[in-house]
This record gives structure tokens, C-alpha cells and sequence, in this order.
């Protein structure tokens, strides 16, 4: 089969081409932060003391509030600064990675260029206080 | 200019594009449940009060569990499927195998963490 790579000194290398590969490198970094957490749950005791959903809740977010109504004795060492920041940086990835692939979907049915950019800059203006009300949510709730 | 569209939404529903295309619509419907459940969690936690209150029930009942798992899990393993095939590009003439192990992997995964989550609904 004959190959159709194209150099990049060809293609282009724009912002799209630049979110095509924040996409999927935010998911392998969001992977790597699930398993991260997921580890660390079973090295606290999640085998014995939660419940399969509360694993699953606190793998996709590693936030205390998420093992308070479980059998964990002893919250703090789910809710140190590690955990904070790890929280932190899955909060900011995900919400790029979603709300990227919101306008994804969007710009689908949507043939305006205007409009297309209009909502390129709004995701990028949505992201911001999203992370730092989640953030914020993170270290002080 | 605006771009060019020769595809009716008639023609779009009509298209059958088989394994493939269901895990395309299902990556984007669950992308979407992701993205709705998300922003409102972040939004409620944050408001409090009643309407908190009220979204926090609403996310800790097993049926909604069960579907924001669905999405969840559905758009993880399909994700790492289309990474790997976009980094390895060479690799993308074994789509149809990926696809059929991506489904290998997410059925038992699924349908072990589905019962146990209807398990302890019902067992309480």
C-alpha cells in the first residue's frame, strides 16, 4: 500500500492541528492520572473499605468528599496536597479535553466561519473559570 | 464563504456505517453525557443549597451511576483505541480488530461494575 504521509512543513501546523493533538495527549495524560488514583486506593485500603462505585468515583476524581460516605477510618491521607494536585490537573485537563470536543460536535452542524470562531474563543473564555471554580472547590470545600 | 455540506441530515441517519460508525456515535454521546454531567457537578458543588442538594441525589442514584458509567467507560477505552491507531498510523488497517477487542475489553468490565452497582442498590 502506498503511503500518503504528508511533512508537517507542508500540512501546516495551525491551532486545530494543535488541539487534534492536545486531544489525544489529554487522554493519555487523564489515563495516567486514573491510574495514579486508582493505585493509590488500593495502597489506602479501598480493597476492604469501599465500595466498587466509590473506587470508580474517586479513580475518575481523587477528591475526599468522594470516600466520605465509604468505611475509610482515617480521611486525611485521602485529601493531601498530592491528591489536590493531582485532582487539580485532571479538573483542567478534562474540562480542555470536553470542552474542545463540545465544539467538535458543534462545529459539525455549524458552517459559519464567523460563528465557528466566535465559539472557539468562548470555549477558551468557558475554561478558565471552570478550572479555577473546580480548583477552588478542590482545596477548599 | 461558508463550507460546503453535500450530505442531508436525511442521508446522515440513513448512512450505515456499521461497527465503526456506532463507536464514533457512541464516543460522541457519551463525550457529550461526560461534558453536561461534569459542568453541572462542578456548577452545583459550587452553588450548594438546594439545587446541590437536589443534583447530588440525582447523581448518587445507581440508574444514573449506571449511564454516567456507561459514557464514562465507553469513551476511555474507545479514546485509547483512537489514540493508539492515530499515533501508529500503519496500525489503522487493523481497525475492525481493535474495535472487536475494545469490545472484549469494555462488555466484562462493564457488566461486572453494572452489577455490583445494581447489587448494592437492591442489597442496600
Amino acid at each position: 500500500m502506498k503511503r500518503r504521509t504528508i511533512s508537517i512543513s507542508k500540512r501546516g501546523f495551525d491551532f486545530e492541528t494543535l488541539m487534534w493533538a492536545f486531544t489525544r495527549l489529554s487522554a493519555l495524560a487523564m489515563y495516567l492520572l486514573a491510574f495514579i488514583a486508582l493505585a493509590g486506593a488500593l495502597l489506602m485500603g479501598a480493597r476492604t473499605q469501599m465500595n466498587l462505585a466509590d473506587v470508580i468515583r474517586w479513580t475518575f476524581m481523587p477528591n475526599a468528599n468522594h470516600v466520605l460516605g465509604t468505611d475509610v477510618p482515617d480521611i486525611a491521607p485521602w485529601a493531601t496536597l498530592f491528591w489536590k494536585l493531582t485532582a487539580s490537573a485532571f479538573v483542567c485537563f478534562a474540562a480542555a479535553h470536553g470542552l474542545h470536543g463540545l465544539l467538535s460536535v458543534i462545529e459539525d452542524y455549524l458552517t459559519l466561519p464567523w460563528l465557528r470562531r466566535a465559539l472557539r474563543i468562548l470555549i477558551i473564555v468557558l475554561w478558565l473559570p471552570l478550572c479555577a471554580i473546580g480548583i477552588y472547590l478542590i482545596f477548599n470545600v | 464563504m461558508s463550507l460546503k455540506r453535500n450530505v442531508s441530515l436525511n442521508q446522515g441517519l440513513r448512512y450505515q456505517g456499521k461497527g465503526p460508525m456506532l463507536t464514533y456515535i457512541l464516543h460522541r454521546i457519551g463525550g457529550l453525557g461526560i461534558v453536561i454531567f461534569v459542568a453541572t457537578h462542578i456548577l452545583s458543588s459550587y452553588l450548594g443549597g438546594d439545587v446541590g442538594g437536589f443534583l447530588n441525589a440525582v447523581y448518587e442514584h445507581w440508574i444514573f451511576q449506571i449511564v454516567i458509567f456507561f459514557c464514562a467507560l465507553f469513551h476511555a477505552i474507545n479514546g485509547l483505541r483512537i489514540v493508539i491507531l492515530d499515533l501508529w498510523p500503519k496500525l489503522i488497517e487493523h481497525q475492525r480488530e481493535a474495535i472487536w477487542l475494545e469490545w472484549m475489553v469494555f462488555i466484562p468490565v462493564y457488566g461486572i461494575a453494572a452489577l455490583v452497582i445494581v447489587q448494592s442498590a437492591v442489597g442496600g
